[in-house]
């Protein structure tokens, strides 16, 4: 954020048209400046509710134009405006005077702009504590609920994987950014084509040929909307239906009345009876069975926790859900189950262990951390890359605590009698263990075999590349290293592991 | 290839209290082919059915009896003529006795594959278990049954039963559906079968799994309570979404001729530098970079490996935390399952106990994840008892993946109370609402709960399939229609909402929507979109439609992109102001210029010059506005020559009479002309005129 040069201070009944320059001024900075995909803002603080109050006539009316036809311009180019309004003590500032119109409030709008704008300042203190992410409606939808009865939703993701960012192809001779081009070339006359819009499936030995709209056509089969088809108890939403993050829904009355208060009565009543809905959301990026679970507002002392709304979690289908259980069920054994005895020793452990105050968002990605520190290192030419902590490691000291290794150990012995130490150090039953042993098994036979040449020798004449692949793959397996590549590779990888 | 292969043997139960179900078994059966032909070609599959009119199997040829049992299809290789005979499945006549199809279907693998066979052997039994089974000669049924059961262990047959519910009491014996329920129990008990119930023909579609995925483990090791403890388990996917299959490109450039064409597209990267873009880049002149603020940041791969994250290979306890405080939408991908290392009971036990006291005292455990070694990241994720009821099936975990901190954007919303009173639904709106929660309900007690997740097949990948193979067929054939069935997992379910038509009825009576009029651009999307083939019964979002092109005209005010006839000077002020292009100003002076030429051409009265004398004011001022003097005035230099050459002398007399004027300097410095000049143009011109 630029500080604008110069300040201005609106004096009511001076002929000077202060507002305006602000905005003109704020304009050309925001133009000069950045490029064209930054997000530009203007924030207007002001305790004044009328600017031009003190001017009468004609020239009000074409001051509150100007100002008016600046505003509108600065808002086409692309930069937002956003009013602070700052209260004044001897009375309220009243946004449908003059500036319901600068920001293209409408009349509705305007009522309730004034407690959303308190909001809004408290918003702005937050954000710039945090790492900034714009407020966005991911999409706008319909919930249908009954007999042509829809309301108006806005879905936001609230929770979404943080990737360390796209990648850039570069030249690595001069570090320009690379295009990627994407040609398709017909396998059979090797002539260049156009993306093509005949897609194939194999079947039954023949090739069955879809076009695109065909496909987008099969994949439609709802309208674009959210469809209510009933409610569930919560118990039947299980801990395995789930399948991508969750989206979050809140109501907008934007373009249909009445929606926030059907939604709020909505939301209330699944909270109250413990109660999710069942829809369909048919849009055409993701058509799936979602569930809708309300989620009350949570407020601590640091500010909203939980906003109040409903949260979409995508359903799985049949084929989605894997039947692991059934497939390691004993035809006709019990699994052994544990004894109330276990189960007490268990419930111990457990309360021994307990973190009192988890909170989901209490971690930093260790591996993003890491990757934005190499990255600021090596942007900056800093010499060393700075350590980052990594907070998910379990935390060694609380576990050495003397009561949580009493309970750890009371609860060993009670599943596993003394006969822990046998069980974990056999490589044990299974077949899976015996692919491990095969493994190991070579490992030592390569190392034996290994010892059967100088390598170090070897090295120092050269004649590494006189070996088989084979031969050189025994140093390799014998020093545990990957024993991909091509001779060459391997080479090299022998040459580096001996320091040479 | 055919390592893995499936035996199947569909055991399909066609007698005439199955015949409302039929479609539906048609479906599923099919589907399941189909797949198996897209992914499983070298599987092989028999159909028998049983409750037909006339008998047709190898036992009744050997031993007798056996009748109304039909080997549809011997077991063969998946094709497409299984796929036909199980489309057009014949009507039975008769009861059918599963018991008998049992024992056609086992003698049929074993015959077959005899106990060499490795790979599976599977029987698909679907019926509606209504019907008694025979006495045996000798023991009794469930002699029979246990007998059957131990054959089927021996020789690794597994069998899965499908029975079709719903509408119970009509005509059936309840005393013969609980002892067959009785007698398909004990093969579950004595084998690995498995029962599923189903009532509504939608969960019948989905009650048969039709992809055949062997699961593989995406960890086996240590679950690390502590250094001290650490339990043995193997970690599986628990859901895993089922992509549509990804076709592959079609090339029609090949001649029709040509036989042999493989009708592939081959796509080619290249990287080409964006200064020059005839220079490719080779692969290893490549280096990636990633974004610092503006600027790129090269980082090959060698620096990548050496700074990299490399946390271990481990699975490690971080601690238990209420259940509360991991809420529900924070799971944040598909799910994985741990269950005890099988064989190890020692494990079990522990992870059985772990489990069950966590159930108990309503806890989760928080554990960090590495699953395999090289793993560039740690994931987090949350443990939650998954207890089984049944004797035979371990207790497990379920883990589901949590966000770090960088996941989560904390954005702000307005509280429900602090929205104003109006949009606070009443006492009796909330009512309404109470109600229709509770009774628009999916799961009611002592019924199946409808669109269970396990029992809900993908619309979408039934509606491929049905597509591909009517495609097989006939190349041309069009898109098919959403079948009803699959209908209730896209819209509501028309009956449960009639059962509650009086609580649907009061609710939207309670409430009002409206839309909002004051909504200029018209971004209307209500119901912009039919469901393809969906023969939309008619009420539902009629109303909406109705409101989209009530909206629609509204959208003529909002933008304006030529001068019309009717007024155009709004519609040039609306252009002038328009700023997402710098053309729309020369555009809008352009268009403005021609019209009153136009005017002025055109009509002779002095009607007309009242208009085209506002249009000329309007471009004048916008002239100004936009500090474009020199256009206006050189227009009107046109406009004099025009009218001189045209005789309109009346009509410059009438602009004098107005005192319109050139752009001056005083009004726009851009502009070569003085004051005096200005006013004087028109004066001095008009004598010239005569």
């Amino acid at each position: 954020m630029k500080d604008i040069g110069c300040q201005y201070g609106i004096l009511s009944g001076s002929r000077e048209n202060s507002l305006y320059n602000a905005l003109w001024v704020a304009q050309a900075l925001l133009r000069k400046g950045s490029s064209r995909t930054a997000r530009t803002t203007i924030l207007l603080f002001t305790n004044e509710d009328d600017p031009f109050g003190s001017i009468k006539g004609a020239a009000k009316a074409d001051m509150t134009r100007t100002t008016l036809q600046r505003a509108k311009d600065a808002q086409d180019l692309g930069i937002s405006i956003e009013l602070l309004p700052l209260g004044r003590p001897d009375q309220e500032f009243n946004v449908s005077l003059f500036y319901a119109q600068l920001i293209g409030l409408e009349d509705d709008d305007a009522a309730q702009f004034m407690p959303s704008a308190g909001q809004k300042l408290e918003d702005m203190k937050d954000q710039l504590r945090k790492q900034m992410f714009a407020k966005r409606i991911v999409r706008r939808i319909t919930l249908l609920i009954a007999n042509g009865l829809s309301i108006e939703l806005n879905t936001y993701a609230l929770i979404r994987p943080t990737t360390p960012g796209a990648i850039m192809w570069l030249d690595s001779v001069t570090n320009r950014p690379l295009k990627t081009e994407r040609s398709f070339i017909c396998a059979d006359t090797g002539a260049l084509m156009h993306e093509p819009t005949k897609l194939s499936q194999s079947y039954k030995n023949e090739n069955i040929i879809f076009s695109v709209e065909e496909l987008s056509e099969i994949k439609r089969v709802s309208t674009g909307h959210l469809r209510l088809l009933g409610f569930k108890p919560l118990s039947c939403l299980k801990d395995y239906h789930n399948l991508r993050p969750s989206t979050f829904v809140f109501p907008s009355d934007k373009e249909v009345v009445g929606s926030t208060r059907i939604f709020i009565a909505l939301h209330r009543s699944m909270l109250r009876l413990n109660r999710f809905a069942v829809a369909y959301c048919g849009s055409s990026f993701h058509p799936r069975l979602v569930a809708l679970v309300a989620q009350d507002e949570i407020i601590n002392a640091g500010g909203q926790v939980e906003p109040p709304g409903m949260y979409m979690i995508y359903l799985p289908y049949t084929d989605d859900v894997r039947l692991i259980e059934e497939f390691h069920s004993e035809s006709n054994v019990r699994v052994p189950r544990a004894t109330d005895d276990h189960i007490k020793k268990a419930a111990d452990l457990i309360k021994r262990t307990y973190l009192k105050d988890f909170s989901v968002c209490q971690f930093a990605n260790p591996a993003l951390q890491r990757h934005y520190a190499m990255l600021q290192a090596l942007a900056l030419e800093e010499e060393e890359i700075p350590d980052t902590i990594d907070e998910t490691l379990p935390d060694e000291e609380g576990m050495a605590r003397l009561g949580v290794v009493k309970a750890i150990e009371e609860f060993k012995l009670s599943v596993y009698g003394d006969k822990y130490d046998e069980e974990s150090n056999s490589v044990g039953n299974g077949k899976a263990n015996e692919a491990s042993k095969k493994r190991k098994a070579a490992a030592e036979n390569a190392a034996n075999e290994s010892a059967n040449y100088d390598w170090a020798d070897l090295a120092d004449n050269g004649q590494l590349k006189d070996l088989t692949v084979a031969e050189l793959k025994l140093y390799l397996t014998a020093h545990n290293l990957p024993v991909s590549g091509k001779k060459e590779a391997l080479i090299s990888r022998i040459l580096t592991h001996m320091g040479k | 290839m055919a390592r893995n292969r499936e035996g199947l043997v569909l055991l399909l139960d066609v007698g005439p209290s199955m015949h409302r179900v039929l479609p539906e078994v048609q479906k599923i059966c099919s589907m399941l082919i189909q797949k198996k032909l897209i992914y499983r070609k070298f599987d092989e599959v028999g159909i028998v059915i049983f409750g037909a009119e006339d008998t047709d199997n190898e036992l009744t040829i050997e031993v007798g009896g056996y009748e109304h049992v039909v080997v549809l299809r011997n077991i063969k290789v998946v094709d497409g003529d299984i796929v036909e005979a199980l489309q057009e499945l014949p009507r039975g006549t008769v009861a059918g006795d599963y018991l008998d199809a049992v024992v056609v279907g086992m003698d049929m693998l074993i015959k077959k594959y005899q106990l060499t066979n490795k790979g599976k052997k599977r029987i698909c039994l679907i019926t509606d278990a209504q019907n008694p089974i025979k006495d045996p000669y000798k023991g009794t049924k469930d002699d029979q049954v246990s007998t059957i059961a131990v054959q089927m262990a021996a020789h690794g047959v597994r069998m899965e039963t499908i029975i079709v519910r719903g509408r119970l009491g009509e005509d059936i014996d309840q005393r013969i559906v609980d002892e067959n329920d009785h007698l398909l129990h004990l093969f579950s008990e004595k084998t690995s079968a498995k029962t599923v119930y189903v009532e509504s023909p939608t969960s019948l579609l989905g009650a048969l799994r039709t992809r055949d995925i062997s699961p593989v483990t995406i960890f086996r090791g240590d679950l690390e309570i502590s250094p001290k403890l650490k339990i043995k388990v193997w970690v599986y996917k628990k859901t895993s979404e089922e992509k549509f299959p990804t076709l592959k490109k079609y090339s029609d450039k090949a001649p029709p001729t040509d036989k042999y064409a493989t009708h592939e597209v081959k796509v080619d990267y290249e990287y080409k530098s964006v200064e020059d873009p005839s220079k490719v880049i080779p692969p290893n002149q490549r280096i990636k970079g990633y974004r610092y603020g503006p600027q790129v940041v090269p980082i090959s791969s060698v620096e990548w490996d050496a700074f990299k994250f490399k946390p271990e290979k481990s699975v490690k306890l971080l601690g238990f935390t209420n259940a509360s405080n991991i809420l529900r939408h924070y799971y944040m991908k598909d799910v994985n399952i741990f269950i005890a290392e099988p064989g190890n009971a020692r494990a079990a036990i522990a992870v059985s106990a772990l489990a069950r006291a966590m159930k108990e005292l309503n806890k989760v455990a928080i554990v960090r994840c590495v699953w395999r070694q090289g793993q560039g990241s740690v994931v987090l994720g949350v443990l939650t008892p998954n207890l089984s009821e049944k004797d035979k099936t371990p207790d497990s975990f379920c883990f589901n993946v949590l966000p770090f901190a960088e996941d989560v954007r904390e954005f702000q919303f307005p509280s429900f109370s602090n929205f104003p009173a109006s949009w606070q639904p009443s006492e009796q709106q909330q009512q309404a609402a109470d109600n229709l929660v509770m009774m628009l309900d999916l799961a009611p007690p002592g019924k199946e709960e409808a669109l269970l997740p396990e029992f809900t097949p993908n619309p979408i990948l039934e509606r491929f399939y049905h597509h591909l193979e009517l495609k097989s067929k006939q190349p041309d054939a069009a898109v098919p229609p959403l079948d009803r069935t699959l209908k209730k997992i896209t819209e509501p379910d028309p009956q449960l909402f009639s059962e509650s038509k009086s609580v649907v009825e009061a609710f939207c009576k309670s409430f009002e929507v409206k839309e909002n009029p004051k909504l200029k651009k018209s971004t209307r999307r209500l119901l912009q979109e039919k469901p393809s083939g969906s023969d939309d019964e008619g009420g539902y979002g009629d109303t909406s439609n109705a409101l989209a092109i009530k909206s629609d005209e509204s959208q003529l005010l909002a933008k304006a992109d030529k001068i019309g006839d009717l007024t155009p000077v709004q519609d040039f002020e609306a252009m002038m102001s328009r700023r997402d292009n710098p053309d729309w100003v020369a555009k809008a002076i352009k268009d403005m210029e021609n019209k009153i030429c136009n005017m002025v051409e055109n009509c002779k009265g002095g009607d007309n010059y009242c208009k085209a004398l506002e249009c000329l004011v309007a471009l004048r001022k916008g002239c100004i506005l936009e500090q474009e003097p020199k256009q206006f005035n050189d227009f009107l230099h046109h406009l004099f020559r025009l009218c001189q050459e045209k005789k309109l002398g009346n009509f410059w007399e009438f602009l004098a009479s107005k005192e319109l004027t050139l752009i001056s300097t005083s009004e726009a410095i851009d502009s070569e002309v003085t004051e005096d000049e200005a006013k004087n143009f028109l004066v001095k011109k008009l004598p010239k005129l005569e």
